[in-house]
Order: structure tokens, then sequence, then C-alpha cells
């Protein structure tokens, strides 16, 4: 009886209040889909994290033939230059700070170029003499890489250093700042979304204050008086999380995987079981919301 | 009247809820102690120092010009209003130190009949009256034996799936005394049941009352209406601009007449 009572509650709220219902679902859909995206775009860039730092290398360039750079007058690099390059790094001070240095001759440089770029106009047109031979230095902490380009910038036959960690930073700094912007919408969105259910289900209380009135009188407890009302919210707030989870799952599928990942391949991205992953929390979210927003709003409006 | 003792036979079906007093004979299920009600600093006091025992099965006639503070009086039983000052006991409880998460187990002790009926426009007679046993928690089958008694003792039976402006003033009445009287409060309390309905049909709502009370009922009714009065010759208490002015059993309307 109490159950079938209050599910009959729920549908004759829901129904007298469609529009509000309606809205309140767009706006939890909308704010959610950004609470959303601003969380995927987070994994994207832990994703990306793990799967580059791991490939991350200061790279030690050493001069080609015909190079302008000061330290590469001599032109390029000779044999003796490389084995004083080779002794500062493996010199004890800085041994510490390094895991494990290799070497790449220019035609193992042009291979790799090769094979990255192929089908590409430059592939074609490129040398194995454009190419630097490098020294690649695997650091035992990636934060540590001004002590070790010290030690080799500037000497001769060494025509630049390059940390590729930087690099990825300007990458992720671009995301940082995407999921701050969506985020903050997220945020504007949700306050939206709270002030709509707190008026929605203050509308549905002053709609069925006639009810609620008599309810009082009999003696109903407090929780049964305002039980419909929070699940009126509830329900349409998580019908919202749902939408937003499906919106997440389409653009995941159709703009990552499908699109971006056909045109761009060489970046791991996130996948729709991301968004699984992401779904439920943002039903947590919806009902965390109505039911705040039901608390405050009902010891309001359907005092005993 | 047999006919209806007999169907509401115990006085207190849903188990006896009094106050904890030894004798039998005199138990008192509304007390006022020195009570006095404020609703505005510095306003006159809606009741002023009233204090009153109404003991069970009773029938109290609330009697006073508008603004006398009969509603009070009422609306303080029921605990819509927290006194000012003094103490209101109601079935064995003082209102005051009760926590509000008590007062709707309070609230199904009291059955409240109002001028203007109160009743769902949207739903018929039937469920008028189940409403009050649903969102108490009342399982189904209890429903679907107490509503059509209900109905049947107040004169309604063949009348269930009728809505309430299909019905007569007087038939509305009716169904609001019929929800609550459904499930079988102690007191029933009536803020001027008759104030919007003629004299025959004020006879017959007040015909009702009588043989609620006689099942044991506490009836506590705010009135206007000196013809009721004159004839039920019961206890009658009048206010008088928040006072206790006349306390009688076996009274009249106006005391000067």
């Amino acid at each position: 009886m109490r159950l079938q009572f209050i599910l009959s509650e729920i549908g004759i709220g829901l129904r007298r209040n469609l529009s509000m219902t309606v809205s309140v679902i767009l706006v939890t859909c909308v704010s959610l889909t950004f609470v959303g995206a601003a969380a995927l775009l987070q994994l994207q860039i832990g994703k990306m994290k793990d799967d580059w730092y791991d490939k991350v290398e200061v790279s030690v360039f050493l001069c080609p033939q015909n190079s302008s750079t000061p330290t590469c007058a001599g032109g390029e690099v000779t044999d003796e230059q490389k084995a004083q390059i080779r002794a500062a790094l493996e010199a004890p001070e800085i041994q510490p700070y390094i895991e494990k240095i290799y070497e790449e001759s220019k035609d193992e440089a042009f291979a790799a170029f090769q094979k990255q770029f192929k089908d590409q106009f430059w592939a074609s047109v490129a040398t194995v003499d454009d190419m630097n031979s490098s020294f690649r230095i695997k650091l035992t902490d990636p934060q540590k890489y001004q002590l070790v380009a010290d030690v080799v910038s500037g000497r001769q036959g060494v025509e630049e250093v390059k940390d590729q960690r930087r690099l990825f930073d300007r990458v992720f700094l671009v995301l940082d700042r995407a999921t701050l912007l969506t985020g903050g919408l997220a945020v504007i969105m949700l306050v939206a979304a709270v002030l709509l259910i707190t008026t929605t289900i203050r509308l549905s209380a002053l709609s069925r204050r006639r009810e609620t009135g008599i309810m009082r009188l009999v003696g109903a407890s407090t929780l049964f008086i305002q039980l419909p009302f929070m699940l009126e919210g509830a329900i349409a707030a998580t019908v919202g999380a749902l939408l937003a989870g499906g919106a997440l799952w389409l653009g995941v599928q159709y703009l990552v995987t499908d699109w971006l990942g056909s045109s761009v391949g060489w970046i791991p991205y996130i996948s729709t079981s991301d968004v699984m992953v992401v779904a439920p929390l943002l039903v947590v979210v919806a009902i965390l919301l109505a039911g705040i927003s039901s608390v405050v709003t009902l010891s309001r409006y359907t005092k005993v | 009247m047999s006919r209806a003792r007999a169907r509401t036979g115990r006085a207190y079906p849903r188990g006896g809820r009094s106050l904890p007093v030894p004798d039998p004979g005199r138990t008192v299920v509304i007390r006022f102690e020195n009570v006095t009600k404020v609703y505005a600093r510095g306003a006159r006091p809606a009741l002023d120092r009233v204090s009153l025992d109404v003991e069970r099965g009773e029938f109290v006639f609330l009697v006073g010009a508008s603004g006398s503070g009969k509603s009070t009086f009422l609306r303080l039983v029921l605990r819509e209003e927290r006194a000012s000052a003094g103490r209101v006991f109601v079935a064995g409880k003082e209102l005051g130190t009760l926590s509000s998460w008590k007062v709707p187990s309070l609230r199904r002790q009291i059955g409240a009949v109002f001028q203007d009926f109160r009743l769902l426009p949207n739903k018929t007679v039937f469920e008028n009256v189940a409403f009050a046993l649903q969102v108490i928690g009342k399982p189904r089958h209890h429903i679907l034996t107490t509503v059509p008694d209900v109905l049947d003792m107040v004169g309604l039976a063949g009348k269930e799936k009728r809505r309430p402006h299909e019905l007569s003033g007087g038939e509305q009445q009716r169904v609001a005394i019929a929800r609550a009287f459904v499930n079988r409060p102690p007191i029933l309390l009536c803020d001027e049941p008759t104030g919007n309905l003629d004299p025959t049909t004020s006879l017959g709502i007040m015909r009702l009352l009588d043989r609620i009370n006689r099942t044991g009922t506490t009836v506590v009714m705010a009135t206007h209406d000196d013809e009721i009065v004159d004839q039920m010759r019961k206890r009658v208490v009048e206010l008088s601009t928040g006072e206790l002015v006349r306390d009688q059993s076996r009274g009249v309307y106006g005391s000067d007449r």
C-alpha cells in the first residue's frame, strides 16, 4: 500500500509539473555533461602521461653536416667529441640521475623518421645526412632534466639538448586549461540545476498543499509527506544524468574513437569504457544535487 | 443510535489511549494549565491563562465571538501551535515537551473537522476517506474493510464513487467526519462544522457527532450556532477575548439570555 501510494503520488507530481520536470532533466543533463567532459579530459591526460612519460627522454642532438650552431663550427661531430660527451654523461656526480644512455646513429634516426612520416612530403626529400646522430638519455627522475642538460650543452659537437617532456607538458597545459574551462561551466550549470530543482520541488509542494495539509492533520510522518517530492527531484535528476552519460558515450565514440582515433592515431585515447566509469559518478552527483535541494526546500515548505 | 453503538461497540478499538490515571471513571484527555498564547510580541494574547479539563467521553461546546480564541484552542490541541506559557496535555502527553517527530503519532489520536470540509476535489468519497489511512501506512485490506464501515455509519453508503462537487454541503461534511473518524481517534475536534450549512442539515451533522460521542469519543466543537448549543444541552465553555469566562455543564449558548 505504502509503496504503491508513494509511486502514484510521484507520478501525479511529475505529470502535473511536466514542463518543469523536463527542464530539470535538461539542465541536469547539460551540467552533468560538462562535469563528465571535465572528468574525461583528466582521464585523457592521465592516459597520455602514463603512456608518454615512460618513453620520455632527454635527447642530446649531435652536430650534423652544415649546422649553423656555434658549437658545430667544426662540421659533423667527430668520434673524439662523442667520446668526450659520453664521458661527461657517465661522470660519477650525475650518475644517480641517469638510468640509461644509448646512442642513435644518423642511419637509425633516418629509418625512424621515414617510418613516422611515411606518405608525407618531407620523408621523400630528407636524406641520411640531414639527420642528427644523438644520445638518448633516460632519467631516473624526469624533473632533474636541467642537471643533465648543464653537463652537455655548450660542448663542441652538441647541437642541441632537448627535453621531450617540455613538449608534452605544453600539451598537458592545454588540456588542463580545457578541464578548468569545462569544470567552470559545469559549476555554473550545477548552480542553475540546484536552483531549478529547488523551484520545481517548491512548486510541486505548493500545488499539493491541500494534500500535504490533510496528511499532516491525520498524522502522516514527515518522511512520508516529503518522500514523494524528494523522489520526484531525484528521478528527474537521475534521468538527466543518464542522458548526460549517453551524450558522453556518443561523443567519445564518434568524436574520439572514430574521428580523432583515425586521423591522429599516435595518441592513446580514452574509450567508451572510460565513459562507463564516469557515468555512475554522474548519477551519484545528480542524486546528491536533488537530495540537497529537496532537504533545503522541504524543510521550509512542508513543515509539520 | 443502537445500530451505531453495535457497530462501533468498543469505545477504543485501537487500544486504550488515556492518561495514566488510576480512576477509570475520570480520565482527562485534554488538560490546559494556565495556557497563554501570544502570536505576535506585544499583541493581546489569543488565549489568556486558560485552565480546563476535558474528560474522556465528554461533549464540549466551545463558544465565543470571532477572535475569542476558539480556533487557537483547537490549534494548540493539534499542536499546530505551541503555548507561549502554561502546559497543554493531550492524550497523556505534554505537548510543550513533545518532540516534533512524535507529533504525527499524537495527531493520529485526534480527528479534526472544519467549516470548509477540506476534501480533495479530484478524489472520490471512498478515496478521500481512504487517503487518511493510506498516508499513515495502513494495509490495503484494513482500508477496504474500514472505509465502507465508516461511510455506512455517517450515512453515505452507496455514494462511495461520487466526487465532492457532486455532493451537498451536508454530505461533504459527512465525508470529512468519516475521514476524521475512520481511524477511530479518541478525540474529535470540530471547528464550526455547521458554519456553512443550513439548520436542517446542521441538525443531521449534530446527530452524527452525538452518535460518535456515544461511542466513547471525546468531542470538542467550536461553534457560533446558538440554536444547536441550546438544543444539545451539553457542556459549554465560553471564551471571550482569550479568557475563559464560563464553564457550564448542560449549558446554553448565551449566559445572559
